[in-house]
């Protein structure tokens, strides 16, 4: 029956289709199908951040929507942003700041902080605090994550 | 864990959607954000044999004001709701409470009729509905029919929807003069489920208080709105009637307390 949906979609600004079960997480198809493995499978359920990607615009967890409902979307994923550029500033931040140490948040973290920072968001630690409440990291302590994206919002300013 | 197996389905519009679940006769479920059922589904709690994705169905969204009153489609998204000038001007409590559900990721997908239709007791939007005295609509086999907010939700993830029926919209009185709001949830960490939370609407001298988190379904309590404008400590008593949760999150009596100093601070917070 319809165990299998026919997708078409764009990822990374390239156009893909693919038959994929309809269980199939859209995470899992974009490590699994596509290998970009940069989005990490952390909770799936939603709750870790680390499946972050955006879809439509819109950043999105990667376990809890289905590659079936990606049919037409357009995907970009952390490999898509570090292509593009968009994510240079912010990855530098974080080297800068020492802002990771085992890195599996990090991809999800990347995604979710530009979010914040492209939606116009101020150096208000608090807010941003808040904002990455959803993107857990086990290393840092989000002391360093804070900082790095706090540098970005300062340096984009002068 | 990943989801059990199931069938996919896309309907294009309302009827091929409700021609769907009629169908499958209870084996199907409608899936419209997925940001609580596809965990639910990953946990296996729920192992539906159908999915029924709305998200083609054009007739569940949008957000219009007619007259006195603001329509809302089931599958608006939070993040629509957070940047729509109808909802900011005429439905601002619902503009108060969006902040606190969940994070970005989540807002960006979830929907305020999934919401309402899984009747999480934690979640804000069914306390939303009772404060703000809104109907919901609700289309089936047998036709339309608009419920109350105050009858629609029965117990933990019970609703008095019926397995033919889908959500299509809630329908909310605009926001008046004479009114003013307030919102208060209180939470381990941000964005997480309520351990007690409550949404305020006030009309004049008249209260409509609803909290949420608390027991099996967002809950008023009448004898607390009638006496809360004239004394508070006296109001407080009247959590009581509440039977309040008791599980590894909180134990009854804290999440008694936590309603109250809820309840305190969004009254100290409402809006003029």
């Amino acid at each position: 029956m319809s165990r299998f949906v026919d997708i078409k979609l764009r990822v990374n600004g390239e156009d893909v289709s693919a038959t994929v079960p309809s269980r199939l997480n859209l995470v899992d198809f974009l490590r699994n199908d596509l290998c970009l493995t940069g989005s990490h499978v952390g909770c799936e359920h939603g709750v870790c951040g680390a499946c972050t990607v955006i879809v439509d615009g819109d950043s999105v967890r990667g376990c809890l929507m289905l590659a079936a409902q990606a049919n037409r979307a357009d995907i970009t994923t952390i490999e898509g942003l570090a292509d593009n550029g968009q994510s240079d500033a912010l990855q530098a931040a974080f080297t800068n700041r020492n802002a990771l140490q085992c890195g599996f948040c990090t991809p999800g973290m990347l995604a979710s902080a530009l979010g914040y920072i492209d939606g116009g968001g101020t150096a208000d630690r608090d807010a941003i605090r808040k904002h990455i409440s959803g993107n857990y990291c086990r290393c840092t302590g989000y002391q360093s994550i804070v900082d790095a994206i706090c540098d970005v919002i300062e340096e984009a300013r002068t | 864990m990943k989801a059990p197996d199931f069938d996919y389905l896309r309907p294009a519009n309302l009827d091929a959607a409700l021609a769907m679940l009629a169908e499958h006769d209870g084996n199907a479920v409608p899936l419209a954000g997925g940001q609580s059922l596809m965990p639910m589904m990953n946990f296996r709690v729920a192992a539906p044999e159908v999915l029924i994705d709305l998200a083609d169905v054009a007739e569940l969204r949008g957000i219009t004001r007619n007259g006195d009153h603001v329509r809302i489609g089931a599958m608006t998204r939070y993040v629509q709701l957070s940047k729509d000038p109808i909802i900011l001007a005429d439905v601002p409590l619902i503009g108060m409470a969006l902040p606190h559900i969940a994070h970005d990721a989540i807002r960006n997908r979830g929907t305020i009729g999934g919401s309402l239709a899984l009747a999480d007791p934690a979640a804000e939007m069914p306390a939303l509905m009772l404060a703000l005295d809104a109907a919901i609509e609700v289309v089936g086999a047998n036709g339309t029919r608009l419920i109350k907010a105050d009858n629609f939700f029965l117990s933990y993830f019970e609703t008095v929807l019926e397995k033919d029926e889908l959500i299509t919209a809630v329908v909310i009185p605009t926001a008046s003069n004479t009114q003013s709001f307030g919102f208060c949830e209180l939470t381990q960490r941000h964005g997480d489920y309520a351990l007690a939370g409550v949404a305020v609407s006030r009309t004049d001298a008249k209260y409509r208080i609803a909290f949420f988190g608390v027991a099996d379904r967002a809950v008023r309590v009448a004898a607390l709105e009638d006496t809360v404008g004239d004394d508070l400590e006296k109001a407080l008593a009247h959590l009581d009637e509440i039977e309040f949760t008791d599980d590894g999150k909180a134990n009854a009596a804290t999440r008694q307390r936590l309603a109250g100093v809820a309840l305190t601070r969004a009254l100290e917070e409402m809006t003029s």
